[in-house]
This record gives structure tokens, C-alpha cells and sequence, in this order.
């Protein structure tokens, strides 16, 4: 087993609550939700016309517009997500640097760039083949992300991406320690980006029936674990973590927000899109993650659930936490953040592990929003929508990906 | 179309297709070198220019252009001019 730790040393988001972490937490806290009428494209034919957007994201601002140009929008967020949590960190590097070949990527996307997929489709088959912009597939593809901020930012260490749907990110989180652990690089910016709002995705997730159809009450649609809740909002954002080896960011003087001590895995090999019966798939996950922190249930003290608003997630999803911690379950405060930031699939796991390293730093854990009418199968602590003063020591997140991708992550002051 | 007319069309469709800042933009200046035009970006420009002036130019044509000026020179030609 290796002896080298991982924390964390820098955060950076740009979400549907705010174009930083401080503005996105403060929203958080207070409860406030990001969903609104879908602004981007003309949603009115559709059965579904809600989602979590970011109205005011202005790539151009933080790049420049040729680079802009050239890039999808998830893309453009994760580099901003990226920008912020590097400076955050305090690190920069130029190309000629050693250390620059010790730093590395690691990204989670579930679709990378549909939205240029999209709007590709529709040039070739209305313009013709040789109209079709020689960017697409660059844009298209789900690692350009990562490749662009090591371009950029001058990342010359490992470069991966993962592409396990909602679980994207947190497979980007852990893997992206397991590199550092195991001596391949010493820094490690890890996140996640989706920007789906785009009528092809809204549709096919629509047409999966996973999608809440409360178009007219947009922010009372993301309604994890209450009685009333009839699918997901999808949410566009991109949260980007600077991960260190200790020894590292202690040599330098970094500013620690916290540790990754867990990193749990599990395939529920059972359906695409549907949680095995009972959570048996999330309960091995998280069973992994505290074996792999070399933790008792009962030292957990906040879940940010993976509760997506969809039926069948939040009474799995509760029914393995149940599995998992026992008593211990009646205790735990367990939120979903979903319930405001919508659901950013493959950024999720980076957003919401953020949330869990502010509420190790704050004493305080965010809310789950429209919270109304007890289920009786999800019977826990929600944290129903106020935030609360909790002292955490050790958080849990959680993140599942169609396919049946289960990760769970810890992370501790 | 008049010479003139041509230059600022393309002038404009390098900074609003291409997002090249217009003050680098010179009659003398190379598309690889000056302007930072890569391989992709020469498609684009192909593509572009086709788009604007409604000519065909093909690939071994275009891929002979190193200035903003023979772009423009080729335009004229396919115009007829």
C-alpha cells in the first residue's frame, strides 16, 4: 500500500446557483434553486421545458473568443471551472517547468459535446457534408475537455478522462488520486463538466421518462426523496478540484481543504438505467469506499446523497444507506443538492464532492429544497430545506451513472 | 464585386468566423504565421469563404494561399474579376 496522501488544495465551479464556489455555496446554504424555463433553445414543443441553466456564463470572458470558438460549451466550462480552482491553489505553470510533467487532468463527462453534435447534425443534413465545420469532432469529443486545459494551462502529466454517465466525475476524482497515490504525478485537476441543455439531450432524457414534467413550477421540480417527486432536472456546470499529494502541498504551503481517504466502486450489473432492487448495487459501492478509507459506518457524519428526484433512485438510494449504516442511518443528516443545482450528470460527482469539502470547512451541510411529503420509503434525515449547522468530520458522496456505475467517495477535515 | 469590397468581406468573416482580432489583419499577413491559422482553421476559412463570395474552391487552390492577399487575389479569380 502506498504512504502517499491526497488532499485537496484548490476548488473551483461554475453552476447553475453561480459562476464560482462562493457564490454556488452561499446559494446553497440559503436554499435557493437554479432551475428555471429552458432559455437556450425553444422548448416549447417539448413535454419537458425545464432545466438548471446558467444564464450568464460568458466563455469569451475567460478565454477569449477564438478559443471559445473552437470549443463546446462543456468544455468552455470545465476550462473556467478549471481557471478558478488552479488560482485557487495557487499554481501556474509554464511549459518549460519540470513540475509541469508532474501535474496532470483528470475529467469526468457523460456526453462531452452534444450541443455540437446537435447543431452538426443539423448543418450536415441541411447544408451538406462540406459545410460541416472541421472542429466538430474536436468539440464533440468527451476528453477535449481535459485536453484543452492541459494545452492551456500547461498540465504535461497523465491525461484521462472518464465517460461512466453521472458517475463521471467522481470516477474522475478517484482515479485521478489512485494516480497520484501510486506515484505518477504529484498534482492532479480533476473534475467534471456536462452542458446537455440542448433539445437532442432534453428529448432523449424526456423520452426516457427520466425527466420531471413540473414545467410549471420550475423550482419545485427537483424534489429528491419528497412523495410528489417525478424525475430530474438537468443541470449544465463544472466543478474542478486541484488534488495534491500532502508532502507536496505541505513543502509549498498550500491551503488544505481536505483529504480523500475513500474511494468505493461497485457495478450493479443489472439494468441500464435502473437501480438494482434494494440500492445492493450503491450499498457495495459505499461499503468499498469505507473499507478503502479504513472507516466504521457509524464515523460518517453527512451524505451527499446521489438523490436525483427520479422514483426509483431516491428509494434505492435510501434503502442502501439503510443497508449500509444501520442504526447509524437514523442519525445522518443525508441531502441532495441536487435538488437545487439540478442534475449535472457527469459533473456531478465533482460538484457534489465539493459540497461535502465546504461542509467539512463550514460546520454546515446544505439543505434538500421541496421537501414536502414524507415518502415512507425514504425514511431518512434529509436536511429538508434549511441548511444546518452539523459539525462534519468525515463526508460521504455518492454518484451512479446509467450503466449501473456506482461510486462513492470520502473525504475528511 | 470590387476588390475593395472583397477585402473588407473577408476582413469581417476572419473576425467574426475565424475570431481573429482585426488589428493583426494586413493585406501582407500569413494565415499560418501571423494570423495563427491551423490546418483546422484553413477548412474553416475554406469553408467561409465559399460561403461569402459563393465560389468552389478546392482544396489543392486553397492550400496554396499563405497571405490575406491571395485569398482576396482568388476570390477576384473565381469571381471572374
Amino acid at each position: 500500500m502506498s504512504d502517499r496522501r491526497v488532499v485537496v488544495t484548490g476548488l473551483g465551479a461554475v453552476t447553475p446557483l453561480g459562476l464560482d464556489v462562493a457564490t454556488t455555496w452561499q446559494a446553497m446554504l440559503a436554499g435557493r434553486s437554479g432551475v428555471r424555463e429552458i432559455a437556450s433553445f425553444d422548448a416549447s414543443p417539448l413535454a419537458v421545458r425545464i432545466a438548471a441553466e446558467i444564464p450568464d456564463f460568458d466563455p469569451d470572458d475567460w478565454m477569449g473568443r477564438r478559443a471559445a470558438m473552437h470549443l463546446d460549451r462543456y468544455a468552455q466550462l470545465f476550462w473556467a471551472s478549471t481557471k478558478q480552482a488552479l488560482d485557487d491553489a495557487g499554481l501556474a505553470f509554464e511549459e518549460d517547468d519540470p513540475q509541469a510533467q508532474r501535474a496532470g487532468v483528470a475529467l469526468g463527462s457523460g456526453i462531452g459535446g452534444i450541443m455540437t453534435f446537435q447543431e452538426s447534425m443539423d448543418t450536415m443534413r441541411q447544408r451538406g457534408h462540406d459545410r460541416v465545420s472541421p472542429y466538430a469532432i474536436p468539440r464533440i469529443i468527451s476528453n477535449m475537455g481535459a485536453g484543452v486545459v492541459s494545452i492551456d494551462f500547461n498540465l504535461l502529466g497523465p491525461n484521462v478522462c472518464s465517460v461512466t454517465a453521472c458517475a463521471a466525475s467522481a470516477n474522475a476524482l478517484g482515479d485521478a488520486a489512485e494516480i497520484i497515490k501510486r506515484g505518477d504525478a504529484d498534482i492532479m485537476v480533476a473534475g467534471g463538466a456536462e452542458a446537455a441543455v440542448c433539445e437532442f439531450a432534453v428529448t432523449g432524457f424526456m423520452q426516457s421518462r427520466a425527466l420531471s414534467r413540473r414545467n410549471d413550477d420550475p423550482a419545485g421540480a427537483s424534489r429528491p426523496f419528497d412523495k410528489d417527486r417525478d424525475g430530474f432536472v438537468i443541470g449544465e456546470g463544472a466543478a474542478t478540484l486541484v488534488l495534491e499529494e500532502l508532502g507536496h502541498a505541505l513543502a509549498r504551503g498550500a491551503n488544505i481543504y481536505a483529504e480523500l481517504i475513500g474511494y468505493g466502486m461497485s457495478s450493479d450489473g443489472f439494468h441500464m438505467t435502473l437501480p438494482r432492487p434494494g440500492g445492493a448495487g450503491a450499498a457495495w459501492a459505499m461499503k468499498n469506499a469505507l473499507g478503502n478509507a479504513g472507516l466504521d459506518a457509524s464515523d460518517v457524519d453527512y451524505i451527499n446523497a446521489h438523490g436525483t428526484s427520479t422514483q426509483a433512485n431516491d428509494s434505492a438510494e435510501t434503502a442502501a444507506i439503510r443497508t449500509v449504516f444501520g442504526d447509524h442511518a437514523d442519525g445522518l443528516p443525508v441531502s441532495s443538492t441536487k435538488s437545487m443545482t439540478g442534475h449535472l450528470l457527469g459533473g456531478a460527482g465533482a460538484l457534489e464532492s465539493m459540497v461535502c469539502i465546504l461542509a467539512l470547512r463550514d460546520g454546515v451541510v446544505p439543505p434538500t429544497i421541496n421537501y414536502e411529503i414524507p415518502d415512507p420509503e425514504c425514511d431518512l434525515d434529509y436536511v429538508p430545506n434549511e441548511a444546518r449547522q452539523v459539525r462534519v468530520r468525515r463526508a460521504m458522496t455518492n454518484s451512479f451513472g446509467f450503466g449501473g456505475h456506482n461510486v462513492a467517495l470520502v473525504f475528511t477535515a | 464585386m470590387e476588390r475593395p469590397e472583397i477585402e473588407k468581406k473577408l476582413v469581417e468573416l476572419l473576425v467574426d468566423e475565424l475570431g481573429i482580432d482585426s488589428e493583426s489583419i494586413t493585406m501582407d499577413a500569413t494565415f499560418e504565421e501571423d494570423l495563427e491559422v491551423d490546418s483546422l482553421g484553413v477548412v474553416e476559412l475554406l469553408m467561409a469563404l465559399e460561403d461569402t463570395f459563393g465560389v468552389k474552391i478546392p482544396d489543392e487552390e486553397a492550400e496554396a494561399i499563405s497571405t490575406v492577399g491571395e485569398a482576396v487575389d482568388l476570390v477576384m479569380q473565381k469571381l471572374g474579376g
